[in-house]
């Protein structure tokens, strides 16, 4: 690695994770958009896997690269648990049955003691390294780039249009809302877990409502066409607090006023270039 | 010869109304099969009973002698069966060719695994996909839209693309409603020899439609439904000279010049 990178790095090593595993959180959303449901429990899955990666490095001192995928198996249950139910119905019982997980999941953090309460956990050895985030976030957009232009994205996009006309067309609905949900709660899981080995701390506010409208934020600013939109909206708003000094309290007014204006104007999103699913 | 496609006293009740009433219907392999009546007679809600987006109150639905009563749409479509809607419903936001690509989602086997890596088995599929979408739209006479957005189309050619995606798959049965509505006398015309292509392909088609000519022009058989009930089976000529279906439609002309003074909504 040159040294000017090195020292880039160095110096800008936090806001640099930071802006991969946010892109990661960003494509979580993603997904789940991408078959025409909302979840505001993309923050809650990422807490989920940011506790137990933490247990499995604090307790047990596994290596980081099996604590990462197993950091992804109790936001999939979860998923499981929640989109089982919802997701064989069509309407907005998954952003229902979400809007209040982050909150439960935080009363839980914070009355278990083995879960360091209000205190939450420390001494997290930095375990996770840029080539890690940023591998895991080229791979994420590669294979939903993939996904994208495949009969499976076309099916995806079918029930995102019209749900009637795509379950006429052969498309079972509940299979491909769960199988986003999971997708979105395996990549939120290793979001969580990057994340609080790139701290030395993690706690118990850091995965409620609050964030679940950023993580939301990053994909209807960047909007669903493509997955690097959402990317690309997580970035913006990542560096754009860092620019603006200052403004830092203003940051959540600043998330609801771009839900509010992407909704409006934008429902495209920035960069409102079409998914071109053109085969072969 | 087995019926491709059988009902059995099947019933719809929504509060206080029989929309589909105790209807035995059978429709034979190779036939364009008319269902007609007047406006709120159940037939597009028939449609919807046959293609499983509603279920019966009671009653059985039987597609190539299985039972699919209890099976979900995108099951039954899995079996052969397809349909299109009174008021189209494509995918506006895609193209043409997307469109019919979507209507061969039967036809696509491809795994996820498969998809993420682009194996040759994929490209294979996909290259297999696009050429039969291609074929499908050359049959329908939109090869030249191909890449058009489907919302830019007019009227007349979208109902011809939601035929061309329910087709694509060779369905084994094809439920078209009221495919003629709004289109001018030549693209009836054209549309009738399309339907008699389609079942000469080896497609059974089960058609409501209002434009008696074209019904009579290209239909193997008549069911005839009022107020939810089947009143008449049988082949157009009979139903030409049968009194009750001279009724239903004396009865309906009545009852629409009545309904002219008042707003009214068609579902
Ligand atoms: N979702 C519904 N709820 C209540 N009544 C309905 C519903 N859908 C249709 N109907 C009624 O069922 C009857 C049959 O409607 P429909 O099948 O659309 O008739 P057709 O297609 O023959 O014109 C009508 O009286 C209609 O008002
Ligand atoms: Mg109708």
């Amino acid at each position: 690695m040159p040294e000017w990178l090195d020292d880039f790095l160095w110096t800008y090593q936090n806001l640099v994770h930071a802006l991969g595993i946010n892109g990661l959180l960003a494509l979580s959303m993603y997904v789940v958009l991408a078959v025409g449901q909302l979840s505001l429990g993309q923050a809650a899955f990422m807490g989920l896997g940011a506790y137990s990666s933490v247990l499995l490095t604090l307790k047990l001192d596994l290596p980081f690269l099996a604590v990462l995928p197993l950091s992804c198996v109790a936001p999939v249950l979860f998923a499981l648990a929640i989109g089982v139910p919802t997701l064989r119905l069509s309407g907005v019982y998954l952003a229902i049955a979400t809007i209040g997980l982050g909150e439960v999941l935080r009363a839980v953090y914070l009355n278990v003691d083995w879960l360091g309460g209000a205190l939450g956990l420390s001494g997290i050895p930095g375990r996770a390294e840029s080539w890690m985030i940023f591998g895991l976030l080229g791979v994420a957009i590669l294979a939903l780039w993939a996904v994208g232009r495949s009969a499976i994205g076309r099916a995806m996009a079918a029930i995102r249009e019209d749900e009637t006309a795509a379950q006429v067309m052969g498309i079972n609905l509940a299979r491909y809302r769960l199988g986003a949900l999971l997708a979105s709660a395996v990549l939120a899981g290793l979001a969580g877990a990057l994340g609080a080995h790139s701290s030395s701390f993690i706690g118990p506010n850091e995965y409620g409502f609050e964030p679940a409208v950023t993580i939301l934020s990053f994909a209807l600013l960047g909007g669903i066409g493509t997955p690097l939109g959402p990317v690309v909206g997580a970035w913006i708003l990542t560096l754009l607090p860092e620019v603006l000094r200052g403004f830092s309290d203003l940051r959540l007014v600043f998330n609801g006023v771009i839900i509010v204006l992407a909704v409006l104007f934008l429902p495209e999103g920035l960069l409102a270039l079409r998914m071109r699913r053109h085969a072969a | 010869m087995t019926t491709l496609l059988r009902t059995l006293a099947l019933t719809l009740h929504y509060a206080g109304l029989f929309a589909v009433d105790r209807v035995d219907l059978n429709v034979q392999p190779g036939s364009v099969h008319a269902l007609i009546g007047p406006n709120g007679a159940g037939k597009t809600t028939l449609f919807n009973l046959i293609s499983g987006l509603v279920a019966p109150t009671e009653g059985t639905v039987l597609f190539r002698g299985l039972d699919v009563t209890s099976l979900p749409a995108d099951r039954r479509t899995a079996l052969g069966l397809a349909r299109t809607f009174q008021t189209s419903r494509i995918f506006g936001a895609m193209t043409v060719l997307e469109n019919v690509l979507t209507g061969l989602q039967p036809r696509c086997f491809a795994g996820l695994i498969a998809t993420v890596l682009r194996t040759p088995a994929f490209y294979r599929e996909e290259r297999a996909l696009v050429a039969r979408a291609r074929d499908t739209l050359h049959m329908v006479g939109l090869s030249a839209r191909a890449d058009l957005p489907a919302a830019t189309l007019p009227h007349g050619e979208q109902r011809l693309l939601e035929i061309a995606r329910a087709i694509a798959p060779e369905p084994a049965l094809l439920l078209l409603d009221e495919p003629a509505a709004g289109m001018n006398p030549a693209e009836t015309a054209a549309l009738a020899n399309l339907v008699r292509r389609i079942r000469d392909l080896g497609t059974s088609v089960l058609l409501v439609e209002h434009d008696m000519g074209f019904v009579m022009d290209i239909s193997d058989a008549v069911t005839v439904l009022n107020f939810g009930r089947c009143i008449f089976q049988g082949t157009p000529a009979a139903a030409r000279q049968a009194p009750e279906v001279m009724e239903a439609y004396l009865g309906q002309k009545v009852a629409a010049r009545l309904a002219a003074r008042a707003p009214r909504m068609t579902v």
